[in-house]
């Protein structure tokens, strides 16, 4: 059976579809066959980030609505086997998901698929809520900051009460919290959160924390998911989220600040 | 078969108490009429106790028990009896219950006029504690009607919980918390960790600038005492 992972955070801009793009990476690199789903209709950014914004022919929404089938419509990834996107649309409004639609989507994938994310739009709305609804687990991107936790909570609120697992009695969804965008020195100067201070305020259990990095621009710009970009901080510490998704047990990376050795402080680096 | 199918436990419910100075079936046939008719869907199939603490002389049980069915309401007993009145209602299949002593009274038509008139009043009876297993998140509000309010995990910035009863959070309290929501100040919060946005009971509230000081980020019992909101240690 497929696990659907639903990837949220209330707050907008916090490293979603970043995160997405990389977990799902990062699973099929690991061979699970992994779909990822982009859920933010009218924006589209997800096959951008995955580098196949022209090869999309037709998105999510025509396939609800039964214009085109799956096979026609998933994009299959060049660079790695196991990996499909299923893009959204970028002229279509909201309302064109249905929950009856998104759930016969979601059930044909389960046939094929070990692991379906869906990279959820921002906001407690309408798209929002129709990405989380089918989850059995959650990845709240959080940043370290007031709103940003503020606003995961108000999320991990809905997935308790307003999925599908909630309203049909089944066993709650399964919360990870992602910390990204973490910078060490600014939590050492009292200008962010702690990883403590986020873990106390949300009380779920910490899958992994992404630094801030040049490295994930750099991926973005050129259509590259940065999990593959492996000599990057931000790569190693998305590496390591996966295998903790997996079960595996894996310390916690890029916590503190580096000090920096003497060449790196005479030449910069 | 085990013993284990049947079951019998003692529970409280709130119920209505019907008090009326004449309880002639015509009389109470009238008013009972008027009353309902105020509002029907409250009292649809209810069930009632006659309140008989001023009645001297029995009444026709038969008679009022069968224009409670006509009447859509469930008679199920009577309270106040004397010994004699209570046997005759036991004779007619009702049930004889004490009223307990701190209930509040209906008011009753005074005997000294001629008027006579039908009071309900709710017998107030201790109800289940509300328990909430997780957390409260930011925009969830919980209220706990006529009982206390029970939380294992944290309440969180941005929510709200509400009891008519105390409330006790056994994770922190960053949202806020209103206990004797319904008028009652001799209601309490207690929290492992005070960190509230606002807390209140029977209306008198404090926001979180007036927590800081020794207990905030503490474990901390809040009561209202001569008006005033106190904050105490949770020793
Ligand atoms: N670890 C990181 N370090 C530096 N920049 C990052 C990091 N993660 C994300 N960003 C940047 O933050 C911006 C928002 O990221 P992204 O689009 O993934 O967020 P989102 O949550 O999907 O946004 P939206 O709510 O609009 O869908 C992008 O410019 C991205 O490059
Ligand atoms: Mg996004």
């Amino acid at each position: 059976m497929a696990k659907i992972i639903v990837v949220t955070s209330g707050k907008g801009g916090v490293g979603k579809t970043t995160s997405s793009a990389a977990i799902g990476t990062g699973l099929a690199l690991k061979g699970k066959k992994t779909v990822i789903i982009d859920f933010d209709i009218g924006l589209r950014n997800l096959d951008l980030i995955m580098g196949c914004e022209r090869r999309v022919v037709y998105d999510f929404v025509n396939v609800i609505n039964g214009e085109a089938n799956l096979k026609q419509t998933l994009i299959k990834d060049k660079r790695i086997e196991n990996l499909f996107i299923l893009p959204a649309s970028q002229t279509r409004d909201k309302d064109a998901l249905t929950k009856e639609g998104v759930e016969r989507v979601l059930n044909e994938l389960a046939k094929d698929f070990d692991f379906i994310l869906c990279d959820s739009p921002a906001g407690i709305e309408a798209g929002a809520m129709m990405a989380l609804y089918f989850a059995d687990e959650a990845v709240v991107v959080t940043n370290p900051e007031v709103s940003s936790v503020r606003d995961s909570d108000r999320i991990l609120g809905m997935l308790a009460s307003k999925s599908r697992r909630a309203e049909q009695g089944l066993d709650a969804i399964k919360e990870h919290l992602l910390l990204t965008r973490y910078n060490p020195e600014r939590v050492e100067k009292g200008e962010m959160l702690s990883v403590e201070d986020v873990k106390e305020i949300l009380s779920i259990d910490l899958l992994g924390v992404i630094p801030e990095s040049q490295a994930v621009l750099n991926a973005s710009n050129s259509g590259q998911p940065v999990i593959l970009d492996k000599d990057s901080d931000a790569g190693q510490a998305y590496l390591d989220t996966v295998d903790r998704l997996l079960g595996e047990k894996v310390p916690f990376r890029f916590l503190t600040v580096e000090k920096k050795g003497l060449l790196k402080r005479i030449f910069g680096g | 078969m085990s013993d284990q199918s049947l079951e019998l436990k003692g529970s409280l419910f709130p119920l209505s108490v019907l008090s009326c100075a004449d309880l002639s079936v015509s009389s109470l046939s009238q008013q009972l009429r008027q009353k309902l008719a105020q509002a029907p869907a409250f009292f649809y199939q209810a069930p009632i106790i006659l309140n008989l603490a001023d009645v001297q002389q029995a009444p026709d049980f038969h008679a009022i028990k069968q224009l409670f069915t006509e009447l859509k309401l469930v008679l199920v007993g009577v309270c106040g009896a004397s010994s004699e009145l209570k046997q005759q209602a036991q004779q007619a299949g009702l049930a004889a219950l004490q009223l307990a002593k701190d209930s509040k009274t209906a008011v009753t038509a005074s005997s000294n006029t001629r008027q006579t008139a039908v009071v309900t009043s709710t017998v107030n009876v201790p109800m289940d504690s509300k328990i909430i297993e997780q957390t409260v998140r930011s925009g969830q509000q919980v209220y706990a009607k006529g009982a206390d309010l029970i939380v294992k995990g944290t309440v969180g910035a941005g929510a709200e919980v509400i009891a008519d009863g105390n409330i006790h959070i056994y994770g922190t309290l960053r949202g806020k918390a209103i206990a004797g929501a319904g008028g009652d100040s001799t209601k309490r919060i207690f929290c492992y960790n005070l960190q509230a946005e606002l807390v209140s009971i029977a209306g008198n509230y404090w926001l979180s600038d007036s927590l800081q000081g020794d207990f905030w980020g503490k474990p901390a019992c809040i009561k209202l005492q001569d008006d005033q909101l106190v904050l105490a240690e949770l020793a």
